[in-house]
């Protein structure tokens, strides 16, 4: 049964079929479920298209506005992890949401601080709670919790509650 | 006997000359730590500065001291259950959260709620904003020393949240928004009390107004301090007052109007200089926009049912059933019957690959779950393990306008009854992540005002 | 002590442990460690609407050193523990807790990685006021038996 959408599908900018249109060998999949239009990505291609969305007249996404990531290990994807990145511009009024495959063997992705500072505390917390590393951050520490804690816990395979010994006071 | 210059060691003859004494002074800049709990620092957070003197060099700010795990909880616990997980995000203005979280789930759904709970949901998120600014507002004054505008703060939100009490039952954790609507009407007479209280607190605000707008010693802590410009504001992704004081005029309530937004008619007040009172002036002047969005919503709000009869174009398969057998037909003639092996208990098995949408989604109302058994059923299939509510596979973004800047949920769902992930986009994480920014080379003294102007919740922070 | 009725003479008599409980039932200097969502609750109880200031509690202390009863007011992380320890161990003798709220007194529904069930595992508690957040009045019915506590017990001098 086709889910009812609350959105003017003729209103909508698409930017996802743009992209696509300009990165074909890129792009993965796009759809825009809900009026959400959205991109997947190789991860090849995950700066090309951020620097592509952030100069193009068209697009000019201005603002990164969410930065965060999915584990599908209980969906059985292949490869297991996604990062999402919601997009807006506050010239145009639309928003983008791009995604990325990512490998769990290589959980590296390139950074999007250069283009965006919002990406440094976004992409802090992923590594923090899903170990996924970005290539080239200026300062990848856990941003959560705290050093001696083992493991990332928005994984799975991580039990939600497996508490760590507490740490003792500092000095 | 008479003192020789050597006999005193500070006599100016035994001193180094300017010169010497320059040569071998040192100079290090001086690490400060402020926090995690701190009597200026509303909230736990961890400032780390490098001071030059009485200047701040560089700043280094540590989060993670409310990490309550949200997002972790969300994944463990049914579509309903993470209700009231959300009100303890930004526990100043939980109504919002309530209702951004609901609006993202029936976006997911595809279903719209009706226009009298859209119309309650506008004016509860009102009051709710109202409140969160009161408490900023008053609680950065009274760091800087002004105790007097805090304790005529919180009388003012005394009367909202009195107000907020009468329609949800609870003063703070509300978890009044449902899937589909909110939990229950207004109270009879509601109208009244609140325009009534809107008139106590804009009393109260015009007071604290008097006291504090032009008064030398606020301004002078407040002006052209913890400035950020309007490139690097939309660089680090802040929004809400906090950007809107550096002038760019993004509201999502304008942007992208959700709910009923579009049909009031209210102005996003704008600073220029995006300096600590610039924010001051936006917060306070927001108050007034919305308790103009609530008398005008007053005027226009319809009467009718708050929570969403889902029954209305597609009927569940068993409620077709359950018509049938009592013969009335008439009704369900043209209606699509929807499949549904997750609620039919025997069936289940038959269709273990099947995946259909459930377009139940709210919950009944509670006269019904107390005082029949039918409503206790319904709302036992509602909120039991495996049997909740459950919205097609998809993903699906809702931004709305928090307190403090855009609040979005981004849900995952995979057909199940619990979410796959649920992710929100904390408004005041960006701000905080751009603190060290903000407090270059302000003095120390200025982290107090500027920070309180951040308005840094814990919860919405940390999750 | 009654001294409405003793007092008529123009004297009274006591005992000396049950008139340093008086007087420091009456002075509580608080400490708040406020952390989330009760502190709302916290500012509501302390401000003029209920006033904490009626029962003798209304200067809260920002130094733990100055401050003799400890109000953990909301959830406490695994991240913030230690801090809680080192603040509790800084106050001066005689100290009691307070336990705000029900994550501070069982962890309440956050039964997860991050939150320590219950502050009773990393420091002594004296009253625990459930609730998720309690009530102003609730708060003031726990400063009462706190109170009560603090009369009733032997006086370290």
């Amino acid at each position: 049964m086709p889910v009812p959408c609350l959105f003017d599908q003729n209103k909508m900018p698409n930017l996802h079929e743009q992209l696509k249109a300009k990165l074909p060998e890129g792009v993965l999949e796009i759809h825009a479920q809900h009026g959400d239009e959205t991109v997947v990505l190789r991860r090849a291609n995950w700066i090309d298209a951020a620097l592509f969305i952030r100069e193009d007249p068209a697009f000019r996404m201005n603002v990164l506005m969410d930065l965060t990531a999915v584990d599908g290990r209980d969906l059985k994807w292949k490869p297991r992890f996604e990062v999402v990145a919601h997009f807006y511009s506050t010239e145009h009024n639309h928003r983008l949401r791009l995604k990325t495959p990512v490998d769990e063997k290589d959980a590296v992705v390139p950074t999007l601080t250069n283009l965006w500072p919002s990406a440094n505390w976004f992409e802090r917390e992923v590594w923090d709670m899903f170990g996924i590393r970005f290539d080239g951050h200026p300062d990848l520490r856990r941003l959560l919790m705290y050093t001696e804690f083992k493991g990332h816990p928005l994984r799975k395979d991580y039990l939600w509650n497996k508490r760590q010994p507490l740490i003792g006071p500092k000095n | 006997m008479a003192l020789t210059p050597a006999d005193n060691p500070l006599h100016p003859a035994t001193l180094p000359d300017q010169e010497t004494v320059i040569k071998r002074t040192r100079t290090e800049s001086m690490l400060l730590n402020v926090g995690p709990q701190h009597p200026a620092m509303h909230g736990i957070v961890r400032i780390i500065t490098e001071l030059d003197g009485e200047e701040v060099v560089n700043a280094d700010v540590e989060i993670g001291y409310l990490h309550r795990a949200f997002e972790k909880m969300a994944e463990q616990s049914g579509y309903l259950q993470v209700i009231p997980y959300t009100d303890r995000l930004n526990y100043v203005s939980p109504l919002i959260n309530n209702i951004g979280y609901c609006l993202a789930v029936e976006k997911l759904f595809g279903l719209e709620t009706t226009e009298r709970a859209k119309y309650i949901r506008v004016i509860m998120s009102e009051i709710s904003r109202v409140t969160d600014h009161l408490t900023c507002v008053g609680a950065s004054a009274m760091e800087l020393g002004a105790f007097t505008a805090f304790l005529y703060f919180i009388k003012a939100r005394e009367y909202l949240y009195e107000l907020i009490e009468s329609v949800t039952g609870a003063r703070l954790t509300i978890s009044y928004s449902r899937v589909g609507g909110v939990k229950g009407d207004l109270p009879p007479g509601f109208r009244e009390s609140c325009l009534g209280a809107i008139e106590k607190t804009r009393k109260e605000i015009k007071e604290v107004d008097a006291l504090l707008t032009k008064n030398r010693i606020f301004v002078d802590r407040l002006k052209n301090v913890g400035r950020i410009s309007k490139e690097d504001a939309l660089a680090y992704a802040i929004t809400g007052p906090f950007l809107r004081s550096t002038g760019v005029d993004y509201d999502v309530r304008r942007a992208n109007p959700y709910l009923v937004y579009d049909r009031f008619d209210f102005e996003i007040p704008v600073g220029e200089h995006g300096d600590n009172f610039d924010r001051y002036l936006c917060r306070m002047e927001e108050m007034e926009q919305s308790f103009r969005i609530i008398e005008q919503a007053f005027e226009q709000i319809p009467e009718g049912p708050v929570l969403l009869d889902t029954d209305g174009t597609v009927m569940p398969g068993e409620t077709m059933v359950d018509e049938a057998k009592m013969g009335r037909i008439e009704n369900i003639r043209n209606v699509e019957a929807v499949i549904d092996p997750t609620l039919d208990g025997t069936t289940k098995v038959q269709y273990r690959n099947v995946e259909t949408v459930n377009k139940r989604a709210s919950l009944p109302p509670k006269e019904d779950t107390y005082g029949n058994i039918e409503g206790l059923m319904n709302h036992f299939k509602m909120v039991m393990m495996g049997h909740g509510i459950r919205p097609p596979k998809g993903e699906a973004y809702f931004p709305v306008e928090g307190a403090n800047g855009e609040l979005g949920f981004y849900i995952v769902s995979d057909g199940t009854d619990k979410p796959y992930r649920v992710r929100v986009r904390p408004p005041c994480f960006t701000i905080v992540a751009a603190l060290p920014l903000i407090l270059k080379g302000d003095s120390l003294a200025d982290v107090v005002p500027t920070f309180g102007s951040v308005n840094m919740i814990g919860g919405e922070l940390d999750r | 002590m009654e001294m409405t009725e003793k007092a008529t003479g123009g004297y009274l008599t006591s005992r000396l442990n049950d008139m340093i409980g008086w007087a420091r039932k009456y002075s509580i200097f608080q400490y708040p460690f406020v952390t989330a969502c009760c502190g709302m609750e916290y500012m509501s109880t302390a401000c003029s609407h209920y006033d904490v200031d009626r029962f003798g509690a209304g200067l809260p202390r920002f130094s733990p050193r100055q401050s003799d009863v400890l109000f953990v007011v909301g959830t406490i992380s695994h991240k913030m523990a230690p801090v809680l320890k080192q603040i509790y161990d800084q106050m001066a003798d005689p100290k009691w807790v307070v336990a705000f709220g029900v994550c501070t007194c069982t962890g309440g529904f956050y039964d997860n990685y991050a939150t320590v069930q219950g502050i009773d595992t990393v420091i002594p508690v004296d009253v625990y006021i459930p609730g998720c957040p309690p009530r102003p009045e609730n708060v003031l019915d726990g400063l009462i038996k706190l109170q009560e506590k603090i009369q009733g017990q032997k006086q370290e001098v």
